[in-house]
Order: structure tokens, then C-alpha cells, then sequence
């Protein structure tokens, strides 16, 4: 009986987490694809240099991301970690990362006045205990991704002023 | 102060090179941010609390680096790069740094 109630509690509290942790997880893909449509003529690349340009102005730009995934993930990926392969789940995780904090660090050139983005670099970091047992309490990862935000010199004004 | 991380100040010329100039600072997160982050954990998604003390942090560490780079008499920083690392548990240390140079 009592078994039965701690798996029981333990059952309910993964489904609510996969539940919300599902539907955190749509809505923000649902705000990247958004917001990736009003940036989406904001170049970004990692050249260095760009042949041929006459560039006005520069700024360091740059932006990050802290995410994490939710418990029920978790758990399946620590599961499936028995047999190897592929873990789904944080396939997704890490990609809305990455496009969020690419999104945030496009925001910032935006504000500065730059059309383009050139010397992309992107830095993973994760922020996790290595404590093992209080290995639940921080899972997350940061995503940090920076660049030089230029101007070129002969574009007129933004495009989205 | 113009920053740049690719080796030149894209536009400019650069006149002299002052050498490396360096910021960083060591942060670790606090109970209260902690305990909410941890109850987002169970939920997945962003962490804000997190994401907004790397951000200053790391902002820190650019200040303090641009701090240097003016010390040294520069009006430029190229070749900025970031680094993270975790030096303790729950600490983290933000460095940047760059080439100190000035420009016309």
C-alpha cells in the first residue's frame, strides 16, 4: 500500500512535469519562430571579414542563455542512457538554446543600429553540480554566443526603425 | 571604446598594439535565485535568474577589461573572447580578453 502510493505520487509528478515542461517547450518555439521571422534579414556569418564592403560603424554584441529540461526528460534521457544512442530529448533543448540566445544577441545589433553580424562564435557551458547527488538541483546549460555587429556604409536606414 | 572580435576594427586602421587586456570576475548564485531555479528545473525551460547573473557578470568582466584597455591608453579592443569556467562548486568564473589597440 504504501509502495503503491510512492509510485503513485511519483508517476503523477512526472506526468505533470512532462505536461508543463511540454507546454513551456511550445510556446517557446512558438516566440523563436516569431521573432526569428522579424530578424530574418539580419545576416549572420562567421567570416571575419567581408570582401569588398565599406563598413560605417562596429559594436561587440552578444547573448546568452540559461535552460534547462524538465524532470520527466530527465529522467527518460537517464534511462535511455543505459542502452546509448541518440537522446532525443535534448536534441530540442539545446536547439532552442542555441536560436534563442542568436535571437537575443540579433536584438542587440538591431538596437545599435547594424545590419549584419560577422565573426559569430558560440561557447557551451554547462552549470551543473558534479555533486551526485545533488545532481537535480542545477541540470541547466548555457548557451553564449557573441559576435561583431556592423554597419555597412552604404545601406540607408534600418529596416525596421 | 570600440569592440570588436574579429582582428581588426572593421573600417579602421589600427595604429598601435598595446598588448592583452583582461577582466574577469568569480560569481556564485545565491539561495533565494538558486531555490527558485531549482523548482524551474523540475519543469524545464529557461532559467532567467541564471541567465541574468551571467549576463551581468559577464558584463562585469567586459568593464573591467575595457577599464585595463584605458589604463593602457587604448580606444579599441579587438579579438575579444569569452571564457567560462566552474573553479568551485556552485562558483563560476567569467574572463574576457582581448588585444588592447587604438585606432584612428
Amino acid at each position: 500500500m504504501e509502495l503503491a502510493i510512492q509510485l503513485g505520487a511519483l508517476v503523477v509528478f512526472l506526468m505533470a512535469s512532462y505536461g508543463i515542461g511540454s507546454w513551456i517547450e511550445a510556446r517557446h518555439y512558438k516566440k523563436i519562430r516569431e521573432t526569428e521571422e522579424v530578424f530574418a534579414d539580419l545576416i549572420v556569418t562567421n567570416l571575419t571579414t567581408l570582401p569588398n564592403q565599406k563598413i560605417e560603424h562596429c559594436a561587440l554584441v552578444k547573448g546568452n542563455v540559461v535552460i534547462s529540461l524538465d524532470y520527466f526528460k530527465r529522467f527518460i534521457a537517464g534511462l535511455r542512457m543505459l542502452f546509448g544512442g541518440r537522446l532525443v530529448a535534448y536534441e530540442p533543448l539545446l536547439d532552442r538554446a542555441r536560436r534563442e540566445a542568436i535571437l537575443r544577441m540579433k536584438a542587440q545589433a538591431k538596437t545599435k543600429g547594424c545590419d549584419m553580424i560577422i565573426n559569430f562564435r558560440m561557447e557551451t557551458s554547462r552549470l551543473a553540480n558534479d555533486n551526485q547527488q545533488r545532481n537535480n538541483n542545477t541540470a541547466g546549460v548555457e548557451i553564449l554566443v557573441y559576435g561583431t555587429a556592423i554597419k555597412l556604409a552604404h545601406s540607408n536606414d534600418t529596416i525596421h526603425p | 571604446m570600440i569592440l570588436s572580435n574579429t582582428e581588426t576594427i572593421p573600417g579602421k586602421t589600427v595604429l598601435e598594439i598595446y598588448g592583452v587586456a583582461s577582466g574577469s570576475t568569480v560569481r556564485a548564485k545565491h539561495v533565494g535565485r538558486d531555490f527558485m531555479a531549482g523548482l524551474k528545473n523540475l519543469v524545464g525551460g529557461e532559467l532567467k535568474g541564471y541567465t541574468e547573473l551571467l549576463q551581468d557578470a559577464r558584463q562585469e568582466a567586459v568593464d573591467r577589461m575595457i577599464a585595463q584597455a584605458e589604463s593602457m591608453g587604448a580606444n579599441a579592443v579587438v579579438n575579444v573572447r569569452f571564457s567560462t569556467s566552474s573553479i568551485a562548486q556552485g562558483a563560476a568564473e567569467l574572463f574576457a580578453y582581448g588585444t588592447a589597440v587604438r585606432v584612428e
